[in-house]
């Protein structure tokens, strides 16, 4: 059945996510977090991510943390469930403390987080019962930059620059543009704030609280939370419909 | 009537605070053939004796690869050898399932010998009749441990276990200072050499042994015979001549003939481990 040669595998939720987690009394997000971001550049991995917490569409929340480091070597940021992201971050912990218990040395490294995160997120979803989050897994371990993400069903990847949610259509485009293996940590922050600030403007759930994570081989760094200087007066922000054909 | 009254259960101690049935179990390790093991910074070298339980029938396998990273060299019961193989191999898949990364050496070692402890604490089992050598790769470098039925392990720098192993070691144990930087051909070379002091005279033939290697760059895999040939014939390892002491091939010509019978008496003496 369905074997002709290029033949695609699809999948689709029949009625959509409502009607499944209706059918299986799974559950749904309460409180979300929007983007994060993630990139390599010349000394590791730099990350962001605003501080909002929706309640729906509710802005809830204005101080959730959404980056974490992860043992030595990782930092994990999460749009998503927070309360699944405060699950997530409790299993690392175990991981972690078992890793560090042998004491031989080793030590699980991002690749090896990420990978174990991609089964959790995947056996999740297998039980009808997903983690609600899309993950964004940065490091670096004995020289090695990683940069990875995951999502709720288990779809996972590396590059040299990730989003999750809007970023992925808001923030990835400019990464792809402006990217490069050696920028510094000020080229960085930089370019972060420039896709946050778009964020900002165009994604209802963001909000302008904002923190920047720094992982180098030195360990991880979290910035404070600070604002981006905004500028509302844009001709396009004050009369939206005008060239916006058939909007109302 | 019984000659110990203290040897038939595991869990049960002898006054002079013995296990009996653990020691057994350790005698049954020296009962099997000899295997070898060796290392260098990058490389580690598993080389055994194959030895048919009859004229009829060929030999029983000694040494497995459990991962791409670690293998095992085995003496004594190879039926239990099998089932820890097989155990190590598990642990090892599994755990590339959750992390895509190779499992250290060191804690499938230190999973292998709790496994083995508890066989030494239940009164319904029995401890394993086999010691394992593993050698192995991992991002700290090149690890061989000893395995033993009665739980313990321990790393090395050189080990060999089995019937007439005291030879082989006796061998490593004037040179392994030397092993830490050799090339993986001077480990081979050892290797043979080391295994050659357990076969009494015996010639050693690549029929008679496999050997194995592990190292940077290099999976670990058992080479082929006409491999272990090909490094018997270069190093034109005899039985008949001399074990080659400290600096092997140059002493080799001369004492030869009058050391005929040296090899014998040297294998002879620490038979009894």
């Amino acid at each position: 059945m369905g074997t002709s040669k290029n033949s695609a595998y699809a999948y689709q939720i029949v009625g959509g996510w409502d009607r499944l987690a209706s059918l299986n009394t799974w559950g749904y997000p309460y409180v979300t977090g929007t983007s994060v971001i993630g990139i390599k550049y010349k000394d590791g991995i730099l990350m962001t991510a605003d501080m909002g917490g929706s309640y729906g569409s509710t802005l809830r929340y204005k101080s959730v943390e959404r980056m974490k480091p992860v043992g030595k070597h990782s930092l994990l940021g999460a749009s998503g469930e927070i309360s699944d992201f405060q699950e997530i971050l409790s299993y690392l912990d175990e991981l972690i403390l078992y890793d560090n218990m042998w004491d031989d040395g080793n030590s699980l490294g991002p690749k090896e987080v990420h990978n174990y995160l991609t089964r959790v997120m995947y056996n999740r979803r297998n039980k009808f019962n997903p983690l609600w989050n899309s993950l964004v897994l940065g490091g670096i371990k004995n020289g090695q930059k990683y940069l990875g993400t995951v999502n709720m069903i288990g779809v996972h990847f590396e590059d040299n620059h990730v989003a999750t949610g809007f970023g992925n259509h808001l923030a990835r485009p400019i990464l792809r543009d402006e990217w490069h293996e050696n920028l510094s940590f000020e080229e960085g922050v930089k370019l972060l704030e420039k896709c946050m600030r778009v964020l900002l403007y165009r994604d209802r759930s963001a909000v302008n609280k904002l923190q920047i994570a720094k992982i180098t081989e030195e360990g991880v760094t979290l910035s404070k939370p600070y604002a981006l200087k905004t500028f509302w007066q844009f001709s396009a922000f004050q009369n939206p419909t005008v060239g916006a054909e058939g909007s109302w | 009537m019984f000659r110990n009254q203290y040897d038939t259960d595991v869990t049960t101690w002898s006054p002079q605070g013995r296990l009996f049935q653990v020691e057994y179990a350790m005698e049954a390790v020296k009962q099997g053939s000899a295997a070898i093991g060796l290392r260098s910074k990058t490389h580690v070298v598993l080389a055994s004796v194959n030895k048919a339980q009859s004229e009829l029938s060929s030999h029983q396998k000694k040494i497995f690869k459990v991962d791409h990273h670690i293998g095992v060299a085995i003496a004594g019961l190879t039926a239990d050898g099998r089932v820890l193989s097989r155990y190590m191999r598990s642990e090892c898949i599994n755990y590339s399932y959750t992390y895509e990364s190779p499992l250290p050496v060191g804690r499938l070692v230190v999973q292998l010998a709790d496994k083995a402890q508890v066989c030494t604490q239940r009164s319904w089992k029995r401890p394993y009749g086999v010691g394992l050598l593993v050698a192995g790769l991992d991002e700290s470098g090149a690890h061989l441990y000893y395995n033993c039925p009665s739980g313990n392990y321990f790393e090395y720098q050189a080990f060999a276990i089995g019937s007439r192993s005291q030879a082989a070691k006796t061998y490593m144990e004037r040179r392994f200072e030397g092993f830490v930087s050799s090339t993986r051909e001077d480990l081979l070379k050892d290797a043979l050499f080391a295994l050659r002091e357990t076969l009494q005279g015996e010639k050693l033939k690549s029929s008679i042994c496999t050997v194995a290697v592990v190292g940077v760059g290099e999976e670990f895999h058992i080479l082929d015979n006409e491999t272990v040939q090909g490094l018997i014939d270069a190093f034109e390892i005899v039985g008949e001549e001399t074990p080659a002491p400290e600096e092997a091939a140059p002493a080799a010509d001369e004492p030869a003939a009058a050391d005929q019978g040296a090899p014998a008496d040297e294998g002879a003496a620490p038979m009894d481990i």
